[in-house]
Formats: C-alpha cells, sequence, structure tokens
C-alpha cells in the first residue's frame, strides 16, 4: 500500500478512536459537586497516539503476513536451534546455571523474593503445561490444587506441627487425589465445557474455604507458617529467603526433568496425539478418560507442591490468593509463552510474573500496560513467545 | 447410565417439589417474592450472557472482554446523563439519550475490540485469542479507571419509582418490571433478527460453517462485526439497567456480573440464544431460592454445583446441540 | 558465536552493576504500601494520597530532621504475597519508615519483613485486632480505632438506646466485615438479652441482593448490622427501601464518609453507623479536604485523613528522637501528640491510636451526624 493510503487510513482510525473515547478520555463529571470538567488535550493526544500507533500497528501486520508467506520452513525458534547446537549447548547452560547461582548473592533481596515468586509460576506453568499444552484440556481452575497445596502445609503445620520436608511430598499425594476426585466426573466433557466446570470447581474450593472457618479459619487466613527448615535448623529471615530460593530452584529442575520425559514417554506421545485429533486416537487403542485423567492428575500433583512452597514464602495465607485471577494468570503464563514448550513456559512465568514487577516504574499504568501487552504478544506470536517444537521420531530400519 | 440419571433426576425433582410445596403453603408471599427477585437477577445475567453466547456461537472464542463492554455502557450512561441533567435538560429526554448513547458506544468498543483483539487471532490456536480477551478486558478496566476514577460512583436511576402501587410495591420495583419486560422485548428482537432477516440468516450460516458461507457469498468479517456490534448492545441495555438497579457503577463492576452470565450461557448451552436466556433464569432463580431458603455464603458454590450437575447429565448444556465431533 | 557469547556476558554483568542499589543519603525515604489497583484501589488511593500530600506539607516546612522526604510507593493489590514481595522491594529501596498497608491481611504478612528490617509502620486503614492485641508486632502503630473498641461500641448502641431485640447480622465475607460481625456477635452473646435471628455472608460486588433483602424482611429484624464496605452497603440499603423492609440500618466504619450517603443518595436516610470521632469541625480536616479538591479534582476517600496523620506521626516521633533509629523513634511514638486532621491523637503502648475514638452516627438530611 503507498505510503499516502497508510496516512489517510491512520488519520481515520485516530480520528475514530477520538470519537471513541470522547465520553470517558474527555468528560469528567463530578456527580457529587455537580461539575463537569472537559479536558480536550486528551482528546488531542488520543488522537496523536492512535495515529503512530496504528501506523506501527499495521505496518507489523503487513510484515508478519509477508513473512508468513516467504518462510514457511524455517520457523523454529531461536533457543531452539542454540540448544541442538552441541558447541553452543554446553557453555550456555553453564551461563544459565552460573547467573541463577549467583542470583541471590549479587541481587538485593527484594529481587530474590520476586524471583521466588517467579520460580513458582514456573512449577505451576509446567505443571498446567501438562493439562493444557499437551494434553489438551483447558483448566481455569488450577488454582484450587494450589489452594489444596497451601492449605495442607498451613493445616498440617499448625495442627500436628509438621514439617515443610514432610507436607512437600504428601501435599503431592493429596494434589493428585484431588486432581483424581474432580477431574473423574467432569473429564468427559469438552473444550470450553470442561473450562467452566474447573472454574467452578476452583471457585467452590476457594468459597469454602473462605467459610468454612472451623476447618480454613475464614477470611482472616493462617499467619506464622515457618520457612523451611535445613536439618531441623531455622534460617533468619534474610538466610530463609535464600535458602527458599535453592529449594525453589531444585524443584523447578526436578519438574523440568520430569515434565521432559513425561513428554516423551508413552503417555506423553498419548497426551499429544489427543490434544491433536480425540477420535484418531481412540481409533489407534489409546484410553481416552484415562490418558485425560493421568495429565489432569499429574497437573494437580504440581499446582499442590507449588502451593506448599508458596504458604513457606509467604508465611500467611488467606482466600484472597486463590481467586479464579490467580488460574488466568497460570494460563496466561503457558499461553504467551508457548503453549506445550517447557523453555516457553519458563520464558512465560519470567516475563509475565517479572514484567509487573519492574513495571512497577510506571506504577498506576502498570496493569494497562501489562493488558495491552498481552493483546499485542498474541496478535503478532500467537504461538507464545517461544513456540514448542515438536520432536521427529526417525524410523531406522535394522541392518540385517 | 441413562436409567441411573432418569432415577436420579426424579429424586432430585421430588425432593426439590416437596419442599418447594412445603413452602409455598407456609408463606406463600415470601416464595413468590424470591421467585420474582429470582426472575430480575436471571434477566440480568440473560442480557449480558446473550452477548457471550452470540460470539461464541459464531467464532468459538469466549470473550473475556464482554463484561468491560458492558462496563463501558454503563459508565457512558452515566456521563451522558450527568452532562445532560447539569445543562438542565428534561428527564425523560436524559434517560432515552443515555441509553442511546450507551448502546452507540459499546456498539463502537464492541467492533473496535473484535478488530484490534480478535480478528488477527482468527487463524490463531484458539486458546491465543482467549488471552488476548483477558488483556483486553484488563486494559479495558485500567483504562477507565485511570480516565475517570476508581472510586464507585452513585448511578441516579433513570426509571422513576411508582408510588401508585404503594401498598404492593414492595413486590417488585418499578427497575425490576423494567429489566423483565426489557429481556422480554429484546429477547423477542433477537429472536426476530436471527430468523428472518439477512444478516441473521448470514449468522446462522457463518456459525454452521464459515468456509461454506464464504463461498455462498456472505462476507464473514462483516458478519462477526454485526455479531459483536449486536452483543454489544444488548449488553449496553444490561448495564444501564443495572445501574440503575444497584444505583452505583466503577470500572471493576463488568468482571463478576460477566463471569455470572458466561456461566449461564454454559449452563444454557453456549452458542444457543434460548438456551443462554434459559440457562440466565434457572440459574437466577435457583440462586434466589437458595439464598431465601439455605445460606447465602454458599450461594455461588450451589451456582457451580448445579452446573456440575447439569453437565454431567447433559455434557452440552440445557439447550445444547450435542453435535458429533468433526475431525 | 563468539561474539554472542560477548554479548550476553556484558548483558549479565550490566545487569548486576545496574541492580547494585545506589543509597542517597540526603533525603529520609518513606514508603506508602497498600492496595492502589483492582476493586479496592479506591480505599488505598485514599490513604496514598494523604501520605502524599502530608509529604509535600512536611517537605514544604523543610523535611524531617532536615531533609527531604521522598515518597516510595507499593501496589499489594491487598494480597498477603504479593505485600510480602512489596515489602521485601520497599526494605531494599532503602524505605526508613512505612505508611501502610491497607487490608489487615496484607499488613499482617508484610510486617514480618518490617519488623526483621527494624521499621516502623503506621497503618491508616488496618483495623484487625491481631495487629496489636497478639504482641507480635511491636513495630505497628495505626491512626485507625480497632475492630474490637468498635464491636462494643455497636452492640452498647443496639441494645441500649435503639433497645432493639432482634437483630440480623451481615457481612460480606473478608477479612475485616466478617471480622467485625463475629465481634459483635460474641458481644451481643455474653451481654445476652438480644437475639441474632441472621448471621449470613453475601457476595461482594454482586448484581442484586434482592434475596437477602427478603430474608431480612422475613426475619423480623429490627435492626441489620452490615460487616463490609460501603458499596455493597448502599445497594443493601437502597433495596431494603425500596422493598419497604421495616429494620434500621446499622454499620461500621466501612460505611462511614462522604462516600457512602453520595452512593446511596435519599435512601442512606437514617442509616445509623460508627466511625472515627467527627472531626470535620478541625480547621486542618477542612484545608487537607480542599487540597485534595484542588489537586485530584475531587473530594477526599475514606482514609484520606488518616493516611495524612500517619505520616504526621512518624515524622513526629523522628523529630521527637532526633534520629531514624528504631528504638528511639518507636519509644517517642508512645510519647508524641499529634496534631493530625483527626484531632490531637497518641498511641497506647499496644500501639492502638489513643485521641481518636469512635463514636455513632445517623444520617439526617444526607449528612452523617453524630448521635451519641
Amino acid at each position: 500500500m503507498p505510503i499516502k493510503n497508510q496516512i489517510k487510513q491512520s488519520l481515520i482510525i485516530a480520528f475514530w478512536f477520538m470519537i471513541l473515547t470522547f465520553p470517558i478520555m474527555v468528560i469528567k463529571v463530578n456527580t457529587i459537586r455537580h461539575t463537569i470538567d472537559f479536558r480536550w488535550a486528551n482528546f488531542l493526544w488520543v488522537g496523536i497516539v492512535t495515529f503512530f500507533a496504528s501506523m506501527i500497528w499495521n505496518y507489523f501486520l503487513r510484515r508478519n503476513e509477508e513473512q508468513k508467506k516467504t518462510d514457511i520452513a524455517d520457523d523454529i525458534p531461536l533457543i531452539h536451534k542454540l540448544l541442538q547446537n552441541d558447541r553452543f549447548r554446553r557453555p550456555f547452560l553453564g551461563l544459565v546455571a552460573a547467573f541463577f547461582i549467583a542470583y541471590p548473592f549479587v541481587f538485593p533481596m527484594y529481587h530474590t523474593s520476586i524471583m521466588i515468586s517467579a520460580l513458582v509460576y514456573v512449577m505451576l506453568g509446567l505443571g498446567l503445561n501438562i493439562v493444557v499444552g499437551l494434553a489438551g484440556l483447558l483448566d481455569l481452575g488450577y488454582v484450587a490444587f494450589y489452594a489444596v497445596g497451601a492449605y495442607a502445609y498451613a493445616l498440617l503445620n499448625l495442627h500436628f506441627g509438621l514439617s515443610f520436608w514432610v507436607v512437600l511430598p504428601m501435599s503431592a499425594f493429596l494434589g493428585t487425589l484431588f486432581g483424581v476426585l474432580l477431574g473423574y466426573p467432569v473429564l468427559r466433557l469438552r473444550g470450553d465445557y470442561l473450562a467452566i466446570v474447573t472454574l467452578g470447581f476452583g471457585e467452590i474450593i476457594r468459597i469454602v474455604l473462605e467459610n468454612w472457618d472451623d476447618f480454613s479459619n475464614g477470611p482472616r487466613g493462617i499467619g506464622d507458617i515457618p520457612a523451611p527448615s535445613f536439618f531441623g535448623h531455622q534460617f533468619g529471615q534474610h538466610d530463609a529467603m535464600i535458602y527458599m530460593y535453592f529449594i525453589v530452584i531444585g524443584l523447578v529442575l526436578m519438574t523440568i526433568f520430569f515434565v521432559h520425559r513425561l513428554e516423551h514417554s508413552k503417555i506423553g506421545r498419548a497426551w499429544i496425539a489427543l490434544r491433536d485429533d480425540e477420535i484418531a486416537c481412540q481409533a489407534m487403542g489409546i484410553d481416552k478418560f484415562k490418558t485425560k485423567l493421568t495429565a489432569f492428575a499429574l497437573g494437580a500433583t504440581w499446582a499442590a507442591m507449588g502451593g506448599v512452597v508458596f504458604a513457606a514464602k509467604t508465611s500467611f495465607i488467606n482466600p484472597m490468593s486463590f481467586t479464579i485471577w490467580e488460574s488466568i494468570t497460570i494460563l496466561c503464563v503457558v499461553v504467551i509463552g508457548g503453549m506445550g514448550s517447557a523453555i516457553g513456559v519458563i520464558a512465560g512465568a519470567l516475563v509475565l510474573i517479572l514484567l509487573p514487577e519492574y513495571l512497577r516504574a510506571v506504577a498506576e499504568y502498570r496493569m494497562l500496560v501489562f493488558g495491552a501487552l498481552q493483546v499485542i504478544v498474541m496478535v503478532f506470536k500467537p504461538d507464545g513467545l517461544i513456540k514448542s517444537v515438536r520432536k521427529v521420531y526417525t524410523f531406522k530400519a535394522r541392518e540385517e | 447410565m441413562r436409567w441411573i440419571s432418569i432415577g436420579l433426576g426424579l429424586a432430585v425433582t421430588g425432593v426439590i417439589g416437596f419442599f418447594a410445596v412445603r413452602e409455598l403453603l407456609i408463606d406463600p408471599l415470601y416464595f413468590f417474592e424470591l421467585f420474582l427477585g429470582g426472575l430480575t437477577r436471571g434477566s440480568i445475567y440473560a442480557l449480558i450472557a446473550l452477548g457471550y453466547t452470540m460470539v461464541y456461537g459464531i467464532i468459538q472464542l469466549i470473550n473475556f472482554a464482554h463484561g468491560e463492554i458492558y462496563m463501558i455502557g454503563a459508565m457512558t450512561a452515566l456521563i451522558v446523563a450527568s452532562v445532560l441533567g447539569l445543562w438542565g435538560w428534561n428527564t425523560a429526554v436524559i434517560a432515552i439519550l443515555a441509553f442511546v448513547f450507551a448502546i452507540v458506544y459499546s456498539c463502537a468498543y464492541g467492533f473496535t475490540v473484535e478488530k484490534i483483539a480478535y480478528k488477527p487471532l482468527r487463524h490463531a490456536p484458539r486458546l491465543s485469542a482467549l488471552i488476548s480477551a483477558i488483556g483486553m478486558s484488563l486494559f479495558l478496566q485500567n483504562y477507565v479507571m485511570l480516565a475517570q476514577t476508581p472510586e464507585y460512583l452513585p448511578f441516579r436511576t433513570l426509571i422513576p419509582d411508582f408510588h401508585f402501587w404503594e401498598p404492593y410495591a414492595h413486590i417488585i420495583t418499578s427497575v425490576e418490571l423494567t429489566i423483565i419486560i426489557t429481556t422480554v422485548i429484546v429477547m423477542i428482537l433477537l429472536g426476530i433478527l436471527i430468523k428472518f432477516t439477512r444478516i441473521g440468516k448470514a449468522m446462522r450460516a457463518t456459525a454452521q460453517d464459515k468456509v461454506m458461507a464464504a463461498l455462498l457469498g456472505i462476507n464473514v468479517n462483516n458478519v462477526i462485526s454485526a455479531t459483536f456490534v449486536v452483543g454489544s448492545a444488548t449488553a449496553a441495555i444490561g448495564g444501564v439497567l443495572i445501574a440503575c438497579h444497584v444505583g452505583q457503577i466503577n470500572f471493576f463492576i463488568g468482571f463478576l456480573a460477566g463471569l455470572k452470565a458466561f456461566i449461564a450461557a454454559v449452563l444454557g448451552g453456549i452458542g444457543s440464544i434460548p438456551g443462554a436466556v434459559l440457562g440466565s433464569l434457572v440459574l437466577g432463580i435457583s440462586e434466589s431460592y437458595f439464598t431465601g431458603y439455605f445460606w447465602s455464603e454458599y450461594e455461588d458454590v450451589f451456582a457451580f454445583s448445579i452446573l456440575v450437575l447439569i453437565l454431567i447429565f447433559r455434557p452440552s448444556g440445557i439447550l445444547g446441540k450435542h453435535d458429533a465431533q468433526k475431525v | 558465536m563468539k561474539s554472542l557469547f560477548k554479548v550476553i556476558a556484558v548483558a549479565v554483568f550490566s545487569m548486576i552493576v545496574f541492580a547494585a542499589p545506589g543509597f542517597a543519603a540526603d533525603t529520609v525515604k518513606v514508603a506508602s504500601a497498600g492496595v492502589i489497583s483492582g476493586d479496592l484501589a479506591p480505599y488505598g488511593i485514599s490513604a496514598l494520597r494523604g501520605a502524599e500530600i502530608a509529604v509535600e506539607d512536611l517537605n514544604a516546612k523543610g523535611g524531617i530532621l532536615g531533609k527531604k522526604i521522598e515518597l516510595l510507593v507499593g501496589d499489594d493489590v491487598c494480597k498477603p504475597e504479593v505485600a510480602v514481595n512489596i515489602a521485601t522491594k520497599l526494605v531494599s529501596d532503602g524505605a526508613q519508615m512505612i505508611v501502610g498497608h491497607v487490608c489487615s491481611g496484607a499488613t499482617i504478612a508484610a510486617n514480618k519483613i518490617y519488623k526483621d528490617a527494624n521499621l516502623l509502620i503506621a497503618s491508616a486503614a488496618s483495623t484487625s485486632d491481631a495487629l496489636t492485641f497478639t504482641g507480635e508486632h511491636p513495630n505497628f502503630f495505626r491512626t485507625i480505632a480497632n475492630d474490637g473498641a468498635q464491636a462494643i461500641l455497636m452492640t452498647d448502641f443496639v441494645k441500649n438506646e435503639l433497645k432493639a431485640k432482634k437483630v440480623a447480622l451481615i457481612h460480606d465475607k473478608g477479612d475485616y466485615g466478617k471480622g467485625q460481625m463475629e465481634l459483635v456477635r460474641d458481644n451481643f452473646e455474653k451481654m445476652g438479652g438480644v437475639e441474632i435471628v441472621l448471621f449470613e455472608g453475601v457476595t461482594t460486588g454482586a448484581v442484586d441482593y434482592s434475596a437477602i433483602v427478603q430474608k431480612i424482611k422475613r426475619s423480623d429484624a429490627e435492626v441489620t448490622m452490615w460487616g463490609g464496605y460501603h458499596s455493597d452497603a448502599s445497594k443493601i440499603v437502597q433495596l431494603l427501601e425500596k422493598k419497604r423492609v421495616d429494620t434500621t440500618f446499622f454499620g461500621a466504619d466501612g460505611i462511614i464518609g462522604d462516600n457512602f450517603t453520595n452512593l446511596a443518595g435519599k435512601y442512606a436516610e437514617g442509616v445509623y453507623a460508627t466511625g472515627p470521632n467527627d472531626t470535620s469541625g478541625n480547621a486542618l480536616y477542612q484545608e487537607l479536604s480542599e487540597k485534595h479538591q484542588k489537586k485530584y479534582g475531587e473530594d477526599p476517600g475514606t482514609f484520606f485523613h488518616n493516611g495524612y496523620a500517619c505520616m504526621q506521626a512518624l515524622a513526629a516521633a523522628a523529630e521527637k528522637a532526633g534520629s531514624l533509629d528504631y528504638d528511639a523513634m518507636r519509644a517517642a511514638m508512645f510519647e508524641i501528640t499529634v496534631d493530625s486532621p483527626l484531632g490531637p491523637i497518641g498511641f497506647d503502648e499496644k500501639g492502638d491510636v489513643v485521641g481518636a475514638g469512635f463514636s455513632v452516627y445517623k444520617v439526617i438530611d444526607g449528612k452523617y451526624q453524630q448521635v451519641n
């Protein structure tokens, strides 16, 4: 399109937005004092900003289109190419390892603290990735299992004095159990029906925790949850944070290992097959229901373990932390990172959880920018930041 | 399975029926008032759920930003009504103009949101569009919060209270009556639109098979835009009426109402317009009775339990088509 | 490949260098933390603005101990886990005293960090008893009275002045609202003579409360007591009136202030609420309200004046102690009397405010007026 037409189009768009945002951006009514404030400057700003934004937006949209036409074969993300290159893999992984080991000693405690949060989301993201990314089951109530884990630690510690290390495996088991219990009746449902039912379960668990005072102490929550101990030794605040950090790093590594192994196992391939084509999958003799249930329960396991870490880190939990928004955030981690791709999910968690923290510079506009970025990432990279790459299985004929 | 479900259904109906009759005999007025309350609530859900279900029916997208469209409708009405009120216009004119502006602006926002956040994603994975919708919802909420105010704003009702029914006015308020009547009218108009007009027929064709519809000369993009516009219009009507009902708005009202309406739409069978209305009424009325006779703390638990139960026995909702999966 | 390696190395190195905190010793850093986004944002923003204007005023007079005050802002979205992160951030950024948080749960969670860092914290809005009664938060002070004191006032008034026999207790299921109503319930049970006919929670932000209103009507409660915030209260009050339910609505400080009367309009008439002693006659109070109006173009929110008082109290303590040392400042907190917009206030040994007690108000002609 010639540049003249582009400008014309952007002018029209800018004008449309000026009209569109007029009542909300320009007029401000004080219904109490009965005064009207016309903010004409905003009117102008909207026009200017949307004009340039639409120019840039259209430019990138067109470029995206052209790229799609030209190179279809070569769309493996850079990071995957790097990791496949043997010469590069070792130094790269070494560098990453060095960075993460040095992290808590180099950066102030605040950065360690938010990094722990982000890493917990890596765990949750990888867990949900099994359910959504691999098995293709949209789960909007993932937070339920997270809550199960967190409350399991808080309550078992409160009543029986059980330590972090005892509760961690117990909660993993509890998570699986809840996954099976909740999954069993509803996994027959497809697509968005499943999504809304799981959302319902998530809300039910939260509301019960909110109202059943004798069990969960209601909205007042449970405080003074101890940080994990090191063979019976309790650290001070600062050391505990660093210790916690390494525990989470360990758990994340374990998660990555398990998920990676699962993905390429028989059951993992069954999930992917099921996601791609249910009917063909059944025809191949895969037990649809059992396969789905394993995915659901395994996802729940990681969520529950993440919950334990969360409770230990925050030291105070109440039902406010387990709203539907939490499920949505975890889902965003998976989808924005790149569904089905472990590296993508890790990147997604780090970006999505750390970004709002660093966006605090623009304090009030933080969530506005965050929402806009979500839209932008999805429009320009619909497969997520780092797309998943299918493993290619090659058939090698045995030599006779 | 079939006999179990029939048996269970009969047992549940029997128990509920028994209690319903008993309560009806003990305190008929209370029973009736709860019914009317539930009807109002259901109508409110229905007005929002219609937009959800139409959009879902045509592009299989859970339009998370729909609640925000509803909020913007109410906000626009508030702004227009306040400005005209300060200029001293006649109240009836204000009410009509506020409604008109709310509808027009909501439609414009619905149209724009679709063009920005969903159209480029038409061929992308479905979840990407969902996340884009969530992002849009966050953006719109914060946009209104920053441009206007985070505080709750009083919304003076545009519908006058009626006093001539005085001894019985407590049974149903004028706003509640308006909500119920409006829902019925909107339903009928929408039914006519979908059944008999050209665009309605195009919508149905597009919902069934986009490629086929395009081959037959239907401009699919225009049809999708039209769906968003119609859905947004009903949301705006809902927004203004609910704001009149509760007397206040702020930037966050869209989320909760949207969530409930979405549940109602799924309950009725998402994609089906009569389903959305039926689902909304079932949800509203049963919530009302549950709060009235049991504990309101667990109202939402009950709503979700109904949803789970109905979906277990009817996996595509009450009126949803149980179509075979396409390969 | 080599060059890429270099780029990464440089990037990592520079991140490390830039992330090292730089301390500028010529300002006193005060942090204001609370909820400033999401649905509870109005409460947090009102407290934050109080602190902002207080910082401006103090800086105009020369700051604290001759140094200008720099305000750091943290948003905890009312969630404990975010509050912990924010607290860690504020401490890392060099905050030397804290104004906040708003939600009690967030305050409790965050205070672990502040206590460890030896920082004083003054809250404008956290009213939970757990903060001052358990003794676990020695560094905590507040410019708003606690829930317990308020509950006693409410129950006494309902029993002795309103002479109610049957009351309905409704709350919003949140930690503030439900906690308040539980205290009220316990007090009534101790006193005897008043029957609690209904104790229920409602979902906050719901589109319709007609079912619970019908339920209140059926319970024949003479007084309906509300634990929660003003927006839901306004919806319920309107419906009570429209449904011609003959009951007196009685709330706590969550519904006090012009916010509620503006929102509920004519339906607010006759509503009772307990709230901080009326200080709107105070000259400073009026001056501040005008400043707020001028700066932000709207009337001050619920905790604006409390937030201002928090900042004043911390500054006064620092001046009195002559340093920013924790022990000296904490000791000074118990001795100071601050001429705040809430009137002259001080603090008792638990950290609760003295001088800013509670009174009962009734809405008469669209305004809250003190009745006891």
